[in-house]
């Protein structure tokens, strides 16, 4: 039986409020007011709300908003912070601008800032490749140890930062250009393996029973020698990996050197002097210096 | 009927005078008006709150720099949709400090003006993607894709190996491109003709057509994306989407005095 009584509005003898006169099989429905407590804060915000509109940009206008009397907007707060962060940096480590690379090294004071500084930059910029604690991956070296492709001086960290590695329209960025042997036609695959071979030789690792190690080092000569030096010493100046060393950035084993020799490999780094400003490089190339190789 | 505590011969108070108040009762019997009068209140609170948008000059400033994805682009973007990227990775650089030190300048909505819906996300569970155009190489991204652990073994990312072996199919580009103009891109009718060309020319080196495509889409990085210049795989298209976001307005020129709000 649903039943609307319009009759209603009796007083509930036992709370003493209205009813609404809605009845359901003999249920009626109390009207009971909101807490005070409640209302109060309800009232409150809309009186809140009134003093926001004053106080903060608000109301769309015609062709703008209206600006509020404090002037507040958020862009320009942001552009106070960044001012403001600016300006503590310049604070800390205006020593570091000034300093050489070899200063900043020998001065414990600036040493600390440079290293926490760099350490901030490199988890932000380095570590999608070389990693957290800079041990690389396969294709992106290890920070951490004393073998260095393009020179583990502070200079050479410093121009390598700046300028990057392989960076398209970039004059200054390091550059070299192995050939791929295979894919250009230069080798044929067996004499690739015989290199390959010879490779693995000259750094103390086993070789396959079958290869040709005396053709192996003739084409190593003619082709590899240039570069990677008679010895497999390599070239920093060239950026040719040492051969000789356990250090691999592609890997020695016979498939990785095969397709290393047949296809090259020619590794990027961005020229960070685009993104990062000069003192933010200086104190990068000290905390990767401080990782354990520099020279 | 009645129930026992309404006590009977309580005296019968006067009613409430029926004010303004009390007239609610219309809207509480009869749901086809209260679901009129719902709309109303709601299009009220649309009208000042939305419209404004459309029409306040800080909210529609124009950017320098700012062009439709090329065809390539656009295929990735459907597949950082498909995969479902947005569940994990926000587009949306805040004007937070912390946010700006991290990722760069904050997120200009000019910025995802072509993005039909934009790719703004809600929650990061890997980092934002906002200005991510170039900051790795295409070989990391490559390898990354794959098997992000190889690069970043602290990673949760799924691999995406399959991408780099599956060809892209780009057959209905141009439909793409037409869907997107009707959502208000202005896609040129012949960017639409050549679209297929186009996202040719992008994913494949010294292409004959490349200087066409770099006229129609200024800024344009037309390479082999994937690492195999034979093929057009679907990591052709996301790395190519992925080597623009963020990269299409020069914050060297872009003035944030001017734009103050």
């Amino acid at each position: 039986m649903n039943k609307h009584q319009d009759t209603p509005h009796e007083i509930d003898a036992h709370t003493g409020h209205t009813t609404t006169g809605h009845e359901w099989d003999g249920i009626r429905e109390l009207n009971t007011p909101l807490p005070r407590w409640w209302l109060g804060i309800f009232y409150a915000t809309i009186v809140w709300s009134v003093g926001y509109w004053v106080v903060y940009p608000a109301w769309p206008l015609i062709s703008d908003a209206t600006k509020g009397v404090i002037g507040y907007a958020s862009r320009l707060e942001i552009a106070q912070d960044l001012a403001l962060l600016q300006q503590q940096r310049a604070a800390q480590a205006s020593g570091l601008a000034e300093a050489s690379l070899e200063q900043i090294k020998a001065d414990p004071a600036l040493f600390r800032i440079a290293m926490a500084q760099g350490k901030a930059a490199f988890g932000d910029n380095c570590s999608a490749c070389h990693g957290v604690g800079g041990a690389g991956a396969k294709g992106y070296p290890n920070l951490n140890d004393d073998d260095w492709l393009w020179g583990g001086t502070l200079a050479d960290i410093h121009l390598t930062l700046e300028h990057g590695i392989r960076v398209a329209g970039n004059n200054d960025t390091r550059i070299s250009q192995m050939p791929a042997f295979g894919k250009d036609g230069m080798l044929k695959p067996a004499e690739i393996r015989d290199v390959a071979n010879h490779v693995r030789e000259l750094a103390g690792l086993s070789t396959e029973p079958g290869a040709d190690l005396a053709k192996g080092r003739e084409h190593y000569a003619a082709n590899c020698a240039a570069c990677h030096g008679d010895a497999g010493k390599g070239s920093k100046e060239l950026g040719a990996p040492d051969l000789t060393d356990a250090i691999s950035l592609y890997g020695m084993d016979l498939a990785s050197l095969t397709e290393t020799i047949s296809n090259s490999r020619a590794g990027v780094m961005p020229a960070w002097s685009q993104r990062l400003d000069a003192t933010t490089l200086k104190a990068l190339t000290v905390y990767v210096h401080s990782l354990g190789g520099g020279q | 009927m009645s129930s026992p505590n309404i006590s009977a011969s309580a005296p019968k108070k006067a009613l409430p005078r029926k004010s303004l108040w009390a007239k609610h009762k219309i809207f509480e019997t009869n749901s086809i008006v209260l679901i009129i009068g719902t709309l109303l209140v709601i299009s009220v609170g649309g009208l000042v709150e939305i419209a404004p948008l459309f029409y306040l000059k800080n909210t529609i400033e124009k950017v320098e720099g700012m062009r439709p994805y090329t065809p390539l682009e656009l295929a990735g973007r459907a597949i950082y949709v498909r995969e479902g990227c947005y569940n994990c990775h926000s587009q949306m650089i805040r004007p937070l400090r912390d946010e700006i030190e991290r990722y760069g300048h904050y997120s200009l909505a000019a910025e995802s003006m072509y993005d039909k819906p934009f790719q703004w996300g809600s929650k990061r569970t890997g980092p934002d993607l906002a200005r991510v155009g170039g900051k790795y190489s295409d070989e990391w991204q490559r390898v990354h894709l794959a098997e992000p652990r190889a690069l970043v073994p602290q990673s949760i990312m799924p691999g995406y190996p399959f991408l780099a072996r599956t060809e892209l199919k780009f057959g209905d580009i141009a439909d793409d491109l037409r869907a997107n103009r009707g959502g208000g891109v202005p896609y040129t009718d012949e960017m639409i003709a050549q679209a297929e060309t186009d996202l040719k020319a992008q994913a494949t080196p010294d292409h004959p057509r490349a200087a066409e495509l770099e006229a129609r889409y200024p800024k344009v990085q037309a390479r082999d994306f994937d690492g195999d210049p034979t093929r057009i795989t679907e990591a052709d298209a996301l790395i190519a989407y992925l080597q623009v976001l963020g990269t299409l307005v020069d914050f060297k020129l872009y003035d944030d005095k001017a734009n103050i709000r």
